[in-house]
């Protein structure tokens, strides 16, 4: 599993970092960004969609 | 049904105001009724048919609010930037505040904000009736506040009285006392920026008066609109964020419970609060003649953001209409969407959070008390102002 935020949706509501601080950081401007080009280490599935769950600006896609 | 509960706003002094009964008593009703996720999205995205110069409604027209004040900053800076400010200016002015506002910055507070929590609870003494919403909601966000911008905290209560002025004066534009009271606010903000400029400190206000846009220092003015925004938007909108909590927590044993019995729930259940009470609705100003969605909108006229109803649309959320804490997908907009998403909500998280886990560990049982009136706010930002507690448990 692999996440990715996209930087031109993000407007740093900072959710996803809150939520899963494993896969996401964010930047000194609060816009967030995934860890590790994006890859989901095996147990944080469930962490990764919470992350795209509330995301309310749906910026954060998940690819399998 | 929702004709005999309300019109189209032809007024903003009387006919946007849920401190009314019949808005107050018919408020989910009323959010149900404009089921207005995508609409709010729309509008909230096209800042060049919707323009931010007055994001808070208000009788006279920008023109003539220009004509009466031809030193106040028009489009697109406006005059609390960079709420009141659209693109390209708007991304500029942001930019300047982000860094102070990103989570890295803002969670080291909580120990500040704990011990002004606590602080707040000490000074009730010891008894079993209180008004949480005087003694306790109300001084948070304006401590906070104070502190990052360097304004002597004893001055809390003038500078609530501000955010009442300038949210609350909705139909009052032109009095006598209003104008004495903008002049006198005028008054020590300007003197508080000259007293940083002359000896800079280490807060918000010096970081303003030294940070450059477009390659130059900040104009005064503008350093003004934004310690000004800040104040504004600032305190009542957390106030209202933790009183609405709170009087949910009241109403509702079980959820209280819950959250007493796990504290570690309080982070998810904050957002459901958000979502079901989001205490701010905006407002945007139409650029030109248009026709939106069969509706005739005329420049300058005024349209409502109500994030409050875009949280209670089905189509995204299910079961909009039961507060449910532990809500796991929640994609709420209480914090706007777009370009002006609000740059404290980390802070205002965080107030809220820590307002709530302290308010339980000291007081884990407590309940409104039916002989006194709850009362909640009028204009823009919505919460209660009055919330009395009985208090049954002491932790
Ligand atoms: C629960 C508390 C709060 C709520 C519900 C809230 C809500 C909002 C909303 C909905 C907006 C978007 C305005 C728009 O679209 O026109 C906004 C903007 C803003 N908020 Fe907040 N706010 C809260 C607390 C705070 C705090 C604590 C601060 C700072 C001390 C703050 C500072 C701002 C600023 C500076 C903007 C303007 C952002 C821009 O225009 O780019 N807010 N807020």
């Amino acid at each position: 599993m692999r996440v990715h935020v996209d930087s031109s949706k993000c407007q740093g509501h900072n959710r996803c970092y809150a939520l899963a601080p494993e896969l996401f950081d964010v930047d000194d401007l609060g816009n967030a960004f995934e860890l590790n080009d994006g890859i989901v280490p095996s147990g944080l599935e469930d962490k990764a969609r919470l992350a795209v769950a509330n995301c309310p600006e749906f910026a954060i896609t998940i690819e399998d | 049904m929702s004709e005999t509960i309300y019109g189209p706003v032809t007024d903003w002094a009387t006919d946007f105001d849920h401190g009314s009964p019949a808005y107050n008593n018919n408020i989910h009703q009323i959010w149900d009724d404009l089921k207005a996720a995508d609409l709010v999205k729309e509008i909230a995205y096209d800042p060049t048919r919707f323009s931010s110069l007055t994001p808070v409604v208000q009788q006279l027209k920008p023109s003539e609010a220009l004509l009466e004040d031809p030193d106040a900053l028009g489009a697109p800076i406006g005059p609390v930037p960079p709420i009141s400010s659209d693109p390209p200016f708007h991304a500029d002015a942001r930019r300047l505040l982000l860094p102070a506002f990103s989570p890295k910055v803002i969670d080291p507070l909580r120990k500040e904000v704990e011990e002004i929590c606590n602080k707040l609870i000490d000074d009730m003494g010891d008894v079993d009736a209180i008004d949480a919403a005087v003694q306790y909601t109300q001084h948070i966000p304006v401590l906070v506040v104070a502190q990052m911008v360097g304004l002597p905290l004893s001055d809390a209560d003038r500078f609530r009285g501000w955010v009442d002025m300038v949210l609350g004066g909705i139909g009052a534009e032109r009095s006598e006392e209003r104008l004495a009271q903008f002049m006198a606010m005028d008054e020590y903000l300007t003197k508080h920026i000259e007293e940083h400029i002359a000896n800079p400190q280490d807060d918000l206000t010096s970081y303003l008066l030294d940070a450059e846009i477009f390659g130059e220092k900040l104009s005064p003015r503008h350093v003004f609109g934004t310690i000004l925004l800040l104040i504004i938007a600032g305190i009542d909108t957390t106030w209202s964020g933790i009183g609405s909590s709170l009087w949910h927590l009241a109403s509702n044993p079980v959820d209280r419970r819950r959250l007493v019995e796990n504290p570690g729930k309080i982070p998810m259940a904050v957002e459901e609060f958000l979502r079901a009470y989001a205490p701010v609705t905006m407002a945007r100003m139409v650029t030109d003649d248009m026709e939106f969605h069969g509706v005739q909108m005329k420049k300058e006229d005024r349209v409502l953001l109500p994030f409050p109803a875009a949280n209670r649309d089905e189509n995204q959320f299910a079961n909009p209409a039961v507060v449910d804490i532990e809500r796991e997908e929640n994609r709420h907009a209480a914090f706007g969407l777009g370009i002006h998403r609000c740059i404290g909500s980390n802070l205002a998280r965080l107030e809220m959070n820590v307002a709530i886990e302290v308010f339980l560990k000291r007081f884990p049982d407590f309940e409104l008390d039916t002989t006194e009136q709850v009362t909640w706010s009028t204009g823009q930002v919505r919460g209660p102002r009055n919330l009395p507690f009985k208090i049954k448990a002491r932790g």
